[in-house]
Order: structure tokens, then sequence, then C-alpha cells
């Protein structure tokens, strides 16, 4: 399959110059990482735990549409290695969208494009040269609604990472239980590894997924309102996840809940209408914002 | 817990009135009388099937080949195994060719094809399709393959027309199907960083197999049960046949001749094909009721 390319591209590089797609010219965008590692795979994968750092996300001038509306419009962020930051801000401000641009799901959408640049690390994601596929097994996410795969077994759906990306290299099942415990359901499910997924409870399907994607082995996980489908004690749960996950990967949730993102991010953004007003640490995001439409939302006045 | 009795104002306020009473039971006995309409020819059906069918059945009626006289009452008419076998062997050999276009176009359809404007012309043509008569499969056949290549009749020119026959219903039922898969689980298997292919494969398909074969299981069904496609491709012949090369008896045939006769036994033998065609539509209908309940999709 031949990954889609990006209508536009706002990098620098010159278009003329502009490699073709597949040649794997030396652009200095392939120097990362997520590019080198698909080259020359590493024999063998230190387990999930055992690996280092998150990557950091930067995002400049980053607009997204749909069709002919224009949901995001000009974004610049920087989201920090192995921090927690939490986008808040009402409904259909973008911040969904805004995290779909970071791993090119957003492009999965028909009639969905998105300009300016995503840097991760010092890649650029949408330039042409990239494979979305490698983007997104570098950058894994989780979505508002658990969603195990329902044909497959506990063990199967943290497998399924593995398998769907051919990384299945050296021992699955160690792997898949390192990416369990991970994830905090090593000790829940360990006895019902055979059993189908979708048979959990709603926290624990939301778990698996983490796990699901823990097993890839990304450097930044998105989560997009993660604990929206949960009650108190689950969400509690996930959130101690994030705080333990954040020493691997960078993380970036979207939320509604204010007092969530106050648990568990370092650092804050508030969305209003498809731009960003404020980023910030998150105490002061919530005690001293410097502009008043984030200290009315977080205060409540509005949204 | 005995309560006072209402009121007038309140029996007045709340109560039924008898007009919309009266209304309501007219109202329920029409609907209930189509209901009991409708299922008159159905019951009638299957009573007549039964009781001149049953009849007719025999040990031998599933295992001789028609024997061709119907002149002589000394001599036996034979039974239906050459028609039981080219059904079946036709029927196989339509499925094979049509299920897997079909099951093809429709994950183009779903998953690439989706809103272009070839995508809709694809889904017109289908739609187009699904509504030809069967005969006009069968003449297309005929015209192509048989008068066109001045070859003769054969077995595989009758799975031909009945697969040209079921391909718009198993693309249709496959592309609905398809769409039923939540679009959550493409998205989280893309977001893992999996080809799409792969998705399709891995997690696409897998889901929506119950119910893709309950689809072509009725499919499948509906072919069994034509006739006029093999009319003028496969004829009729005598002989059991393992032959798709060359003529070839089915069910729907054997019936069509069979019916036709002035010998009475004969009739009955349309009268014993016919029960066998509907217990094998009705055993793949079971088949597919019994794989849909374990569909995962609503």
């Amino acid at each position: 399959m031949t990954p889609p390319r990006p209508t536009t591209n706002l990098s620098d590089v010159d278009p003329e110059a502009r490699p073709e797609l597949g040649s794997r010219p030396p652009d200095p965008a392939l120097r990362r990482p997520i590019v080198a590692e698909r080259q020359t795979p590493p024999e063998t994968t230190p387990a999930p735990g055992a690996t280092a750092a998150g990557l950091s996300v930067r995002l400049e001038g980053l607009r997204a549409f749909y069709g002919d509306t224009e949901q995001l419009r000009g974004i610049d962020l920087d989201f920090h290695a192995n921090e927690v930051t939490a986008i808040i801000g009402p409904s259909g401000c973008g911040k969904s969208t805004m995290i779909r641009c970071i791993n090119r799901m957003h492009e999965e959408v028909a009639g969905a494009r998105a300009e300016g640049r995503v840097m991760l690390d010092e890649l650029d994601v949408y330039a042409p040269s990239v494979d979305v596929v490698a983007v997104r097994r570098a950058i894994g996410m989780v979505f508002q609604k658990p969603n195990p795969f329902p044909t497959m077994s506990v063990f199967d759906n943290v497998a399924a990472g593995l398998r769907l990306t051919s990384r299945r290299r050296g021992d699955l099942h160690a792997r898949v239980e390192t990416a369990l415990r991970g994830a905090g359901l090593w000790d829940e499910v360990s006895h019902r590894l055979q059993e189908p997924g979708a048979g959990l409870s709603g926290g624990q399907q939301q778990r698996l997924c983490i796990a699901r994607s823990l097993a890839v082995e990304p450097e930044v996980i998105l989560m997009d309102e993660p604990c929206s489908a949960l009650d108190p004690i689950a969400t509690l749960k996930i959130e101690e996840l994030i705080a333990e996950l954040k020493t691997r990967v960078t993380i970036v949730i979207v939320t509604h809940n204010m007092q969530q993102a106050a648990r568990v991010a370092d650092r804050t953004a508030f969305m209003l209408d498809g731009r960003l007003v404020e980023v910030g640490l998150t105490q002061d995001i919530f005690t001293k914002p410097t502009d008043t439409r984030t200290e009315e939302y977080v205060t409540g006045k509005f949204g | 817990m005995s309560a006072p009795a209402p009121s007038v104002e309140l029996v007045a306020r709340f109560g039924v009135s008898p007009a919309r009473r009266r209304k309501d039971r007219v109202a329920r006995g029409a609907i209930l009388a189509a209901t009991i309409l409708a299922l008159v020819p159905l019951v009638l059906i299957v009573y007549y099937l039964l009781s001149k069918g049953l009849g007719a059945w025999s040990s031998s009626f599933f295992t001789t080949d028609p024997t061709g006289n119907t002149f002589f009452k000394s001599s036996s008419i034979g039974g239906i195994k050459s028609a039981i076998f080219g059904t079946i062997e036709m029927v196989a050999l339509a499925s094979a060719i049509a299920v897997p276009v079909g099951v093809g176009v429709a994950v183009w359809l779903v998953e690439y094809g989706r809103n272009s404007w070839f995508a809709h012309a694809v889904r017109f043509f289908v739609d187009v399709l699904t509504g030809v008569p069967s005969i006009v499969f069968g003449l297309f056949i005929y015209i192509v393959l048989v008068v066109g290549t001045g070859s003769s009749f054969a077995g595989y020119k009758g799975s031909l027309a009945l697969s040209l026959l079921i391909l718009p219903v198993v693309i249709r039922s496959a592309e609905v199907i398809l769409l039923l898969v939540p679009s959550g689980l493409r998205e989280s298997a893309l977001a893992l960083g999996a080809p799409r292919w792969k998705v399709i494969a891995s997690i696409v398909l897998p889901t929506a197999l119950p119910g893709m074969v309950t689809g072509v299981l009725l499919a499948v069904a509906r072919a069994a049960g034509e006739t006029a496609p093999l009319l003028f491709t496969a004829a009729a012949t005598k002989k059991t046949s393992y032959d798709l090369n060359g003529f070839m008896n089915s069910l729907p045939v054997q019936i069509y001749s069979d019916v036709t006769s002035p010998t009475t036994s004969v009739v009955n033998r349309a009268w014993g094909a016919a029960l066998t065609l509907v217990t094998l539509i009705l055993l793949l209908n079971l088949i597919a009721r019994l794989i849909s309940r374990r569909s995962r999709l609503a």
C-alpha cells in the first residue's frame, strides 16, 4: 500500500529538490530514529520499560481542514519529551483534530487535509519521503471508546500490535506480558489471556488498548479523552498509569475533565475555536492564567 | 391497597373514548388479517410440497438417474440423482467464481473506493445488475458462450450464468456487512502502525466474516433455485455427470421438464424434486442463520 501523500506541505524543502516517494534519498529528515529503525532493525529489541525516552513533538503553523472547513487555524505548540501535556477546551475547538494530525490519522477521514509541520524530534512527519505507517508506530493512540478487536482474545489483542506491524521478533509471550504489566493489567488478566478481549470491563478494555499501543513501543502516546467512558475508579487507574508511563513515553491527553488535567498533566494547553489560546505549566494555567478566556474556561464561566 | 374511585372529571380527561377503542380494534384486525392472508399461500405451498413430494420420495429416488422412459408403465422412470449432483456442482462452481470476486469488489468499495465517482458508478451498475431478470443472464451466456463459440451447452456455462446472477447480491450484502464494522476498529489498527492491507485482512474481514457468510449462503440458496439461467446454458440430461464441460442436469430444470409431462408418475417426480430443492435451500438458510447468530456485529 502506498501511504497517502500529504496534500500540502509547508516544509522548507525546495519542491524542485523534493525526492520521489519511496526512493529514500539522503533527506536530512530521514536521519531520525523511526525511519532508521525500519531500515536496520536492532537484533534484540529491549522490552518496553527498559527503552529510554519519549520524543518531543512540535507543531509549527498546523492547520487542518475537513473539506472547505478550517478546523485548526494555525497552531504552534511544543510537547516536551517525557511530559504529560493535557489539551483542554470546549467541544468542537479542534482538540481531537489536533492530536489526530500528530500521527497523521487526520488524513484517514475523507476530504480531510492538513498544512504546516508536525516535528517528531527533528523529523517532519508530513515530509513526502516519510512512511505514514512508521509514523504511527512511533506515535501510538488511545481512543475515547475502548475498542479491543472483537475477534481476538486478550493475548491476541496485545499481540496484534506486534503481528500487524511485523514486529514479531523475540518472545511474543514475554512481550505481551511486559506490555500488559506496563498497562497495569497483568495481575487482572494473567489467568484469562485466552478469553475474548471484549469480555473485560470498560476500564480493563481501555487498559488493554493502552497495552496494545505499548506493545509496539511507541515514543509518543496520544490519548483522546481516554476516560470519558469510564467510571471514577477505572479513571483513577488510568491516571496512575499515565503518571508511570511518562517515564518512557511522551503523552498528549485530550480531556474534558479539568480536574483530570490538573491531576495528570505537567503542562496544559487551552484551545478555543481552532486556535491555541494559552499553554503553560498546569498549575499556572489553573491558578494564574494570562488570558482572560482561559480563566473563564477553567473557572467554569463558559464551555 | 384500594384507591378511591376517580372522579368523573378525571375519567373524562384520562379515559379512553369508545370511538378510539373502536378504531384501534379495526386497525389491529386489519393488519392481523393481512398477515394471515400472506401466510395462506405459504402454508399451501408447504402442504402441497409435503403431500405430493413425500409420496415421490423413496431410496431409489435419490440414487438413480432419470431413465427418460415415460411411456411404458412397466419400466421405471428413474430418480433425480443427476439433477441433485448437477445442481450441487454448478452452484459450487458459481459460488467459487462469484464469492471471491464479489467480496473483493465489496472490500474495494468500502475500504478504498468510498465516495469516489468510480465507486458510485460501480454501486449503480451493481444495483442495475440486481434487478436484471435471471433469464437475461442465461440469454447472455447463451449468446456469448453457446452461440458465440458455436459450441454446445455445458455445466460450466450454467455456472457462469448463475455466478453473474448472484454476483451483485454477494457484493451488496458483503458491502453492507463491511460498513457495519466499526470505523474505530480500523482506526485503532491503523494507529498501531499497521499497513492498510493488514488491517483489512486481520481485523476487518474476520470481524465481518459471519455476516458475510450469511449473505453469501442466502445468495447461493437463490442460485440453487434458478431455472432460467440454466435452461439454455447447461440444458437437461439424464446421466449424472461430473464433467462441467458437458451437459448437466439440475433440479430446477428437471422440475421444469417433468412438470410438463402428460405422465402422472413423471409429474410426481417433479414434486419430489421440488421438495428436495426446497429442503436443500432450507438447509442453507438454517446454516446461514446459525452463523449469523455468531456475528459480533449488530
